[in-house]
């Protein structure tokens, strides 16, 4: 799985990137690296429906950044730093990846998973509900109560962003409250 | 540049090369979500394939244009259709005996129509995905257009 | 061994990375690519979970009968979480652009000192 490793390696880099890159929009590409590496990484962990799905989404994502960035006065990241909050960041980093070597052996190791449910769904699919897909079994089927959740979301969120930039409601009052 | 403006969208080239393949990004998600039970894809990602389709239109031929074809009513109104339309499924599962029952015959396995209600479910998801998503778009690209110039 | 748990610890540094821009940058869109990052790394970990060493992709096709395949089970969590992923930052750009409009700038700082 040297692969794996590559792209990870290249996935940090590029996140470090678009954290530090002062001008906006070079920040906004070295997410879209991000999302794409992770589009690959998921196709070499065995996972092609969730390949497709993260590929299409972190299009739009870039899409959506790029319109936030693109063509605005005073848009770019020329501010100084934050000492406290640079300390605060770094103390968080160093204390995650500590914990994460403490506790990550405790996990069924790499490639070892406890698939005590998944067995059961894995066999009966076919039988039960009749789709080859197992992945669109478990959220059509079996787990569809987490689907209308999700679609409840969605509705939240874009009820959300069409109440958020409505222009008539701000100015006809005069001052903020 | 001139990808934003509210006059004309992008150059010649663009707008000719869009007219010829964004039919086959639409029938392309088409694809993805009605093959969902068979093969990798399914509800989501065919949604987002179709709404990347009409974004594409609305990125290369303006945003004026686009937004004179598409009422912002239609957009919402559909998306509330998909989610009428998946809590519907839902409930007339009731018919056999309990929520999210599937009513349908199963089917054999690897034929297109089998599965129960999960390409019924799928289409649902498509809809009101795409349409969400196309909603949230013609709303943060074309709505806020002209507060832009003072650059 | 070290390959049975560095892929992880990989993936807290990615989590690490989103969590320090969220909390040392000034700029509105740097803190929203930061959690942008972070969920990244969360959907990374649900599906490094499931990885099953030989495993198949989780697909029936006919002639396989009792393959050993990878586990579905996280997959299909992390299918409907890069969606809400989406709608999450889809809502704080918007709020994001809104405040660009009102105060003109990205500048948090500033934001606080403008109106009052």
């Amino acid at each position: 799985m040297i692969e794996l490793y590559i792209l990870l390696a290249l996935m940090i880099v590029g996140a470090l990137a678009a954290v530090e890159m002062k001008n906006l929009l070079s920040a906004v590409i070295a997410v879209g690296v991000v999302g794409l590496g992770l589009s690959i990484v998921f196709l070499l962990l065995k996972a092609p429906d969730i390949a497709l799905t993260q590929l299409v989404v972190e299009i739009v994502a870039v899409i959506i950044l790029i319109r936030a960035t693109l063509n605005m006065k005073n848009a770019d990241d020329w501010l100084g730093p934050r000492p406290l909050g640079a300390v605060m960041g770094a103390v968080f980093m160093a204390l995650t990846v500590w914990m994460g070597i403490v506790v990550f052996r405790s996990l069924p190791s790499f490639g070892n998973p406890l698939m005590l449910v998944s067995q059961r769904y894995l066999e009966n699919s076919a039988a039960d509900t009749g789709a080859a897909n197992v992945v669109a079994a478990i959220i059509l089927d079996y787990r569809a109560y987490d689907t209308l959740g999700e679609a409840t979301v969605l509705f939240t969120a874009v009820v959300g962003v069409l109440t958020v930039m409505r222009r008539k409601g701000v100015k006809s009052h005069g001052d903020p409250q | 540049m001139a990808i934003h403006s509210d006059e004309g969208g992008m150059t010649l080239v663009v707008k000719t090369v869009t007219r010829l393949t964004v039919g086959l990004i639409f029938l392309y998600g088409v694809y993805i979500v009605l093959n969902g039970h068979l093969s990798p894809g399914g509800g989501f990602a065919g949604g987002v394939i179709i709404a990347l389709s009409f974004m594409n239109l609305v990125l290369a031929f303006g945003g004026k244009k686009a937004v004179e074809i598409v009422k912002k009513n239609a957009v919402t109104a559909m998306e509330s259709i998909g989610a009428i339309l998946f809590l519907g499924i839902a409930l007339l599962g009731f018919t056999e005996g309990g929520f999210f029952r599937s009513f349908l015959s199963q089917g054999e396995t690897f034929k297109l129509i089998s599965g129960g209600t999960i390409p019924l479910s799928n289409i649902a998801i498509c809809i009101k995905v795409g349409a969400g998503l196309f909603g949230i778009f013609l709303t943060l690209m074309v709505l806020m257009g002209s507060e832009r110039k003072e650059k | 061994m070290i390959h049975a748990w560095l892929p992880y610890v990989l993936c807290a540094l990615l989590f690490s990375v989103g969590v320090y821009a969220v909390l040392s940058k000034k700029n509105l869109i740097k803190i929203i690519m930061g959690i942008i990052i972070a969920e990244y790394a969360v959907n990374l970990f649900l599906i490094l979970l499931c990885w099953r060493k030989d495993g198949e992709a989780p697909i029936l096709h006919p002639g396989a009968v009792g393959q050993v395949m990878v586990d579905p089970l996280p997959q299909a969590l992390v299918l409907t979480s890069i969606v809400i992923g989406l709608a999450t930052t889809a809502f704080l750009v918007a709020i994001a652009m809104r405040l660009h409009d009102r105060y003109g700038t990205y500048d948090i700082t500033r934001i606080r000192e403008l109106r009052g």
